[in-house]
């Protein structure tokens, strides 16, 4: 048992010693970002890194990780937009850099097209099997009555 | 046949989520591979006055080590650093990253550098021009500064052997 936990323990500390995020060793979580002085910009700069990755926390978004790394790419964001670009031009500076994989919504392109136009892939063939269906079951021609026992139906509702 | 169909997909849907499960998501595709290496020029830890700039590196086939003196990876891999910069089968460059401690030059002297030049990288910007996420990151960068592989994570013997030397073979250094 004890051998196990100590296994465990160290299944869990390896991912530690991988790939180290940008955090020095001092870097306590911040409990607010700090509030910057131009309030257009940072709403325009929240607005964009909503729909951008973490690179470290890579389920989080820009906009909502303290990572380091993180801290400085909003720094960044932040110059470029008073520097004028517009979100296209940021977005363009950032996917040069970290690739399409800052994007959470991935571009349409050669390499995505399976991912976007998978759901409507999918719902043809679905689609289509269930019109393949349809067609088998109408092709298929009604039992034929049986006379006699027609007429013992009829008997039956009379009675009624 | 028909009954099997089922079970057929369902094994080739596991067949993807196996694979999905095994893939590392630290290792981001770098958009850098088969481009040419950002400029910069940064002064070098130790000797302020001095700069260090991928164009003097031109000819030659080269490593840039992305590393800092805070991460504990890049000590995992520094004893084969080490052994590559004594074997000198390629030149490496260590941009230290977002030292503000300003710890590299002593630990370097305590430890020994694997590296040509230690250019100081302190708020981080060329790590975000390099699409840097985190130590270690080295990149395999060729005669004419292209860059030809990326290597996110420590650099151990077997990820050298399977990943840099087969590189290293095809760029004829």
């Amino acid at each position: 048992m004890k051998h196990f936990l100590l296994a465990m323990l160290l299944a869990f500390s390896l991912p530690v010693l991988a790939n180290e995020p940008a955090s020095g060793p001092t870097s306590a979580p911040k409990e607010a970002l700090p509030i910057a002085d131009d309030p257009v910009i940072e709403q325009r700069m929240v607005n964009l890194a909503e729909d951008l990755r973490c690179l470290v926390c890579q389920n989080e978004s820009l906009a909502g990780s303290h990572a380091e790394l993180a801290e400085d790419l909003r720094r960044e964001i932040r110059t470029q937009m008073k520097a004028g670009k517009d979100d296209k031009q940021v977005i363009a500076y950032l996917t040069e850099r970290y690739g399409d994989f800052v994007l959470y919504r991935p571009p349409f392109k050669p390499v995505t097209w399976l991912l976007w136009l998978g759901p409507l892939l999918f719902l043809g063939i679905g689609g289509g099997a269930w019109y393949m269906t349809l067609l088998r079951r109408r092709a298929v021609p009604a039992a034929p009555v049986d006379e006699k026992k027609r007429a013992a139906a009829a008997q039956l509702l009379e009675e009624k | 046949m028909k009954r099997w169909l089922p079970l057929v997909l369902f094994v080739i849907l596991v067949g993807f989520f196996a694979k999905g499960l095994f893939l590392n998501p630290r290792e981001v595709p770098s958009p850098f591979i088969g481009r040419t290496a950002p400029a910069f020029t940064l002064p070098l830890v130790g000797d302020a006055n001095a700069a260090f700039s991928p164009a003097e590196m031109e000819g030659h086939v080269w490593m840039l080590n992305v590393w800092a003196p805070w991460c504990v990876s890049c000590r995992q891999e520094h004893g084969f650093l080490m052994q590559l910069a004594q074997t000198k089968v390629i030149p490496i460059v260590g941009l230290n990253w977002k030292d503000k401690a300003r710890e590299a030059a002593s630990l370097l002297a305590r430890t020994g550098s694997p590296y040509v030049a230690v250019p100081e990288d302190l708020d981080g910007r060329v790590g975000i021009d390099y699409g840097v996420t985190g130590t270690p990151e080295t990149y395999l960068i060729d005669q004419a500064g292209i860059v030809r592989l990326k290597h996110i994570g420590p650099i151990s013997p077997e990820v050298w052997q399977t990943k840099f030397e087969p590189k290293l073979k095809e760029l004829g250094a």
